[in-house]
């Protein structure tokens, strides 16, 4: 990974944060993109967080990758989440390494990048290190937050740890806790990051080198919790990759292998490896119910927020179930809450597709919390 | 408008919390909002209808009142309301005693099988009846459980629920049912309206 950062928007952030694990950090850049205006009133602010290998460019060209922004399916002029009437900011989660304070960054104690030295952050650390940004943005009330994936569970944190920052959120395709199978998929990937010689315990990052093959195996874990066996099974199937027949050796036969190998080898370009130790850690370490004494109920209580939860029906990474959990917990706090399930063969990635269906249901809960919140603020 | 919502929110009183179970695309949700100040939910199982109330602002859940009830704790609602749909659960019963259990009060409405003009199709021509009110023919209707306002009258007696008020619709009129012109009533309701706790 060779990526320049000089260019790209970084707020300071100079509050001490004290880590959940009990270091404290300060002084640390946050690197964030908007899009839209932010309007006089101050109302129309969306807050996106991103997911595991997400990033701040949400849409339009991506400055680093020169590729599309990872959600330009739902953010944009005229989309879902429409840039030309709400504000949209997106931040990079600290641990990552799109500009905000991650393990490949300088370590002020020894002048040399972090490696295994950076503290082991939590999604709550992602989220908190976040809220300086808000108001550095001087917004008071968001209108809507919303992320999928991961972002869903800074969301769900956001709320429980900020319930009146937020008129509405949209968690989608997320869970309140990691299970088991979440935590082994993430530990594949970690195990296949640290079994590579390159990493060396983290400390690659002096070298300027990177674990490719251990970080584009981590990748091929990933690609193949987001789809699900249906989707798989009917976008290769058994299909041969350019070639007539079995070539009886050990190279990408089938399409589905050259399309996980090129997934896999086209992230190294642009992710840090232990980068995605620290943010799959987080993960893993998230348990909102945990953080109350009353569980998850606990989390919710006294929310003001307004809810859309929305699940995909083949997604096996975070189920209807896991997402269905999060609503009867609203429900039995008494928060103000809706859910939709969206029937698709597209597995966990459906958030990030064209997928009608789910563009429909989130543009229509946004623009009418819009239209609620603008009248509540007049009053 | 339907005659039956206008009953329905008339039985409400203002800024109470209530759950619509089988909401469809919101009208009865709205209604209540705007009429009465009433916190509104809905559960509706229909992806397009749920769609419909997120647009229209109204908090929905998607979701299937059969066997998804148990996600709403006890005593969560003022009323719980269940519009024309009580007929068409597999098990009737338990999503009424489900019903009772969340909300302090329950507002059903049925299509009256006891109708005079459905009694005669049946009597006279020997046919599954068909009326405005119950637009399916026995192959395809919805309804697995028809009853007539009697039925329901006499169900709760046993089961121990109480009835607070029964209302009769019939086109645009309304009259209030009680045991001593339930016979009548019962031959010339369209729709019954029950009011139970």
């Amino acid at each position: 990974m060779n990526i320049k950062l000089e260019n790209i928007k970084k707020l300071n952030v100079t509050n001490p944060l004290k880590l959940d694990c009990g270091k404290t950090i300060k002084d640390f850049p946050l690197a964030y993109e908007t899009y839209g205006k932010l309007n006089d009133n101050k109302d129309n602010a969306i807050l996106v967080f991103h997911a595991l290998t997400g990033d701040q460019f949400v849409t339009e060209i991506n400055p680093i990758t020169n590729k599309e922004g990872w959600w330009i399916t739902a953010v944009g002029p005229g989309k879902a989440i429409d840039t030309n009437k709400y504000f949209v900011i997106c931040a990079n989660v600290i641990g990552g390494c799109m500009g905000s304070l991650g393990p490949k960054d300088i370590n002020p104690k020894t002048k040399k990048p972090y490696g295994l030295d950076f503290p082991v952050i939590t999604i709550k650390d992602m989220v908190r290190a976040q809220e300086s940004l808000l108001e550095h943005l001087g917004i008071k009330k968001l209108l809507c937050a919303t992320g999928g994936s991961m972002g869903g569970m800074q969301l769900l944190q956001f709320c429980a740890t900020f319930p009146d920052k937020a008129f509405s959120a949209v968690p989608i395709a997320c869970s309140s806790s990691h299970s088991a199978q979440n935590i082994a998929l993430n530990e594949l990937a970690r195990q296949a990051i640290m079994a590579d010689p390159v990493w060396d315990n983290g400390k690659y990052v002096l070298k300027d080198v990177q674990p490719k093959n251990g970080l584009a195996v981590a990748r091929m874990v990933g690609h193949i919790s987001y789809l699900s066996e249906k989707g798989m099974q009917e976008k290769f199937g058994r299909k041969l990759q350019e070639k007539a027949d079995y070539e009886f050796s050990f190279d990408a036969d089938f399409q589905v292998e050259s399309y996980l190998r090129h997934q896999g080898y086209a992230f190294v370009e642009r992710f840090d490896a232990n980068s995605v130790l620290y943010i799959t850690r987080a993960m893993d370490y998230f348990d909102l119910s945990k953080q109350f004494k009353g569980g998850l109920v606990e989390a919710f209580k006294n929310q003001k927020t307004k809810f859309l939860i929305i699940s995909f029906s083949s997604d096996w990474l975070y189920t209807t179930k896991d997402n269905k959990d999060i609503v009867i917990a609203l429900n039995a706090s008494g928060a103000d809450v809706s859910y939709s399930e969206i029937i698709t063969d597209r597995g966990h990635d459906s958030f990030l597709l064209d997928e009608p269906e789910f563009l429909k249901t989130l543009k229509g809960f946004i623009d009418s919390m819009y239209e609620k919140f603008k009248n509540e603020k007049r009053i | 408008m339907k005659k039956e919502f206008k009953v329905i929110a008339d039985l409400l009183p203002n800024n109470s919390k209530v759950l619509d179970i089988g909401c469809g695309d919101g009208s009865l949700m709205y209604l209540l909002k705007i009429e009465k100040n009433v916190e509104v939910r809905g559960l509706e199982l229909n992806q397009d209808n749920v769609q419909e109330c997120i647009y229209k602002g109204l908090p929905v859940i998607q979701g299937n009142a059969e066997t998804e009830l148990h996600q709403f704790p006890d005593k969560s609602f003022d009323y719980v309301v269940l519009s024309q749909t009580l007929q068409a659960f597999y098990e009737p019963e338990k999503v009424l005693k489900n019903l009772l259990r969340i909300g302090k009060s329950v507002i059903i409405s049925i299509p009256n099988f006891g109708y005079w003009k459905v009694r005669t199709k049946l009597l006279l021509f020997g046919e599954m009846p068909v009326t405005k009110t119950l637009p399916n023919t026995w192959y395809n209707t919805p309804n697995l459980h028809m009853c007539t306002i009697k039925d329901l009258f006499n169900f709760c007696d046993e089961k121990n629920i109480i009835i607070k008020k029964v209302v009769g619709v019939n086109e645009n009129k309304t009259s209030l049912i009680k045991k001593s012109n339930l016979e009548i009533k019962n031959l010339f309701s369209k729709v019954g309206i029950f009011l139970i706790s």
